[in-house]
């Protein structure tokens, strides 16, 4: 409940930013895996948009519509081969209007 | 048609701006790439600008520069749940003419420092993300490939100013990914007032601004700050904790911020603000052991993407800056004797930065960052919450001998981490400092 609670208070929070997002172009992706590592699952909780969430298989699932760009993910998973990670195209993404 | 330019900068942040503008305004031919729709639009700083630094690129900056507050106030909070003890210094000293630091917000004033590259003459092309490095067969970076349609672009010498997660110097393997102990994740939200709220509840006058730094729970035993700056209309309050322990105490970035913004030291000062914006960024924390190779054959690197930041200070932007302008400067003084970009002659650039207030204050704090990542739990907790018990033990008056209210202090701290705890983490600490 908690968790719940949290997750909508952040997409509250992603909500006052600009984005423009690269429709079916995701430009991180998570590495297909029947269990996650522990930086990957810590990435459920540690990823400042949420973009991370468990599935009820267990798995880590992505959305990164939210993203803004930080790079915690690709610090903690690039390297263990769990993401593969990229900034997304010229002109997409957050868009900081104070920054 | 291919055409050559006398360097690329990749990144149109503090290091690089200062860059491009330093060799556009001396004549070189200079193609600047900024991923974001306009310069700023990617960058997040706190933030704090020092006035110095820019000085020496921009000497007369303060008449048409987005400036928000000058400061005249700087406080440091340690604090544990329900209090905070505070170091203030303020001075009306800081009142000058030209004064020292401002407080900015970095999408403004980076679109500023745009238009002083391209009245330079640099050419800044937005919205185009660079992602590989071009080299020829020796090895000599001659270019970068971008994300446009046959998007090459060819020059003498690349500026790797792309920010503490850039693509190309990592892919190239010119240097390491940071580790997630060395490197910070902050987030941050922009907290709406009215000018006079914000003078009266930070008493401050007129364009006087004051700065709030924060240790202590706030960051839950995990390496740590927090921040409230004050802008004209607004607050930039944040807090940084290091990644490595984000992820060992899977702790939300965004609930540390909002369990912050409801400690009783800092709730009153936001109150009834409207948030406009949230923000995370990546800060380079692993001071001078973690500075990458910093040239090499066609290419410079600098700024947050050299680890060219002094976490104990929480200066970064005048690191990139003066980075940025040194690089420059060698590039130029390289071209002016008609050298090639080589990586001996581009030494000139790490020499001239080992020479500066850069490298010099990053040294002298070279054994902290390893001395506060392992050590966190008792810097960023045991310690504030002892301080804060000392403090109330002596300022309640309940009738206890004075004698008595010593005694428990002294017993609660050589409870909490033993003697030879305290003398160790008291030498440790002053061995780093030194």
């Amino acid at each position: 409940m908690t968790i719940a609670v949290t997750k909508v208070r952040v997409e509250d929070k992603l909500y006052q930013n600009r984005y423009l997002v690269d429709s079916g172009r995701p430009h991180i992706i998570v590495r297909p895996h029947d269990k996650p590592s522990a930086n990957l699952l810590a990435l459920t909780y540690v990823c400042p948009a949420k973009c991370y969430e468990l599935n009820d298989k267990g798995q880590v699932e992505i959305t990164a519509d939210g993203c803004m760009e930080c790079g915690t993910c690709r610090i903690l998973c690039e390297k263990g081969g769990d993401i593969e990670w990229n900034y997304p195209r010229g002109g997409f993404g957050v868009l900081f209007k104070f920054g | 048609m291919i055409e050559q330019f006398d360097a690329i900068v990749v990144g149109a942040g503090m290091s690089g701006n200062a860059a491009a503008y330093t060799l556009a305004s001396q004549g070189l031919k200079v193609l600047q790439l900024e991923r974001g729709e306009y310069p700023g639009s990617k960058n997040v700083q706190g933030a704090i600008m020092y006035a110095n630094m820019l000085e020496k690129i921009i000497p007369d900056f303060r008449d048409d520069a987005p400036l928000e507050r000058h400061l005249v106030e700087q406080r440091l909070w340690v604090m544990d749940d329900t209090s905070h003890t505070g170091i203030h210094y303020r001075s009306d000293d800081f009142n000058e003419a030209k004064p020292n630091r401002y407080t900015i917000i970095r999408a403004q004033f980076d679109k500023w420092f745009s238009r002083k590259v391209r009245e330079a003459g640099a050419t800044v092309l937005c919205e185009t993300t660079a992602t590989e490095l071009v080299r020829d067969g020796n090895g000599k970076v001659i270019g970068v490939r971008t994300d446009r349609a046959g998007g090459v672009v060819f020059a003498n010498v690349v500026v790797l100013a792309e920010g503490v997660s850039g693509l190309l110097g990592t892919r190239a393997g010119l240097r390491e990914m940071p580790k997630p102990e060395t490197v910070a994740l902050a987030v941050k939200e922009m907290h709406f007032l009215p000018e006079e709220v914000i003078g009266q509840r930070f008493g401050v006058k007129g364009d006087e601004g004051c700065v709030i730094e924060a240790v202590g729970t706030i960051s839950r035993s995990m390496a740590g700050l927090g921040f409230l700056y004050t802008n004209k209309e607004s607050i930039s309050l944040g807090i940084g904790c290091l990644v490595s322990d984000f992820a060992a105490t899977m702790e939300s970035p965004s609930a540390l911020l909002d369990a912050m913004k409801n400690h009783p030291s800092i709730r009153p000062l936001i109150a009834g603000s409207e948030v406009k914006e949230y923000a995370a960024h990546l800060i380079p924390e692993g001071g001078y052991r973690a500075i990458p190779q910093l040239f090499g054959d066609g290419w410079v690197i600098v700024g947050d993407a050299a680890q060219l930041n002094n976490a104990i200070h929480r200066e970064g932007s005048n690191l990139a800056m003066t980075s940025g302008r040194v690089a420059a400067e060698a590039i130029i003084k390289v071209k002016s004797r008609n050298g090639p970009m080589t990586k001996a002659n581009l030494a000139l650039y790490k020499t001239m930065l080992d020479d500066s207030f850069v490298i010099k204050d990053l040294k002298k704090y070279k054994d902290m960052p390893a001395l506060l990542h392992t050590n966190s739990s008792n810097f960023f907790d045991s310690y504030p919450r002892l301080m804060s018990h000392a403090a109330q033990n002596f300022m309640r008056v309940d009738g206890t001998p004075k004698i008595e209210k010593e005694k428990n202090t002294t017993a609660a701290f050589i409870n909490a981490r033993s003697r030879w705890g305290l003398v160790s983490d008291a030498v440790r600490l002053a061995l780093a400092w030194r």
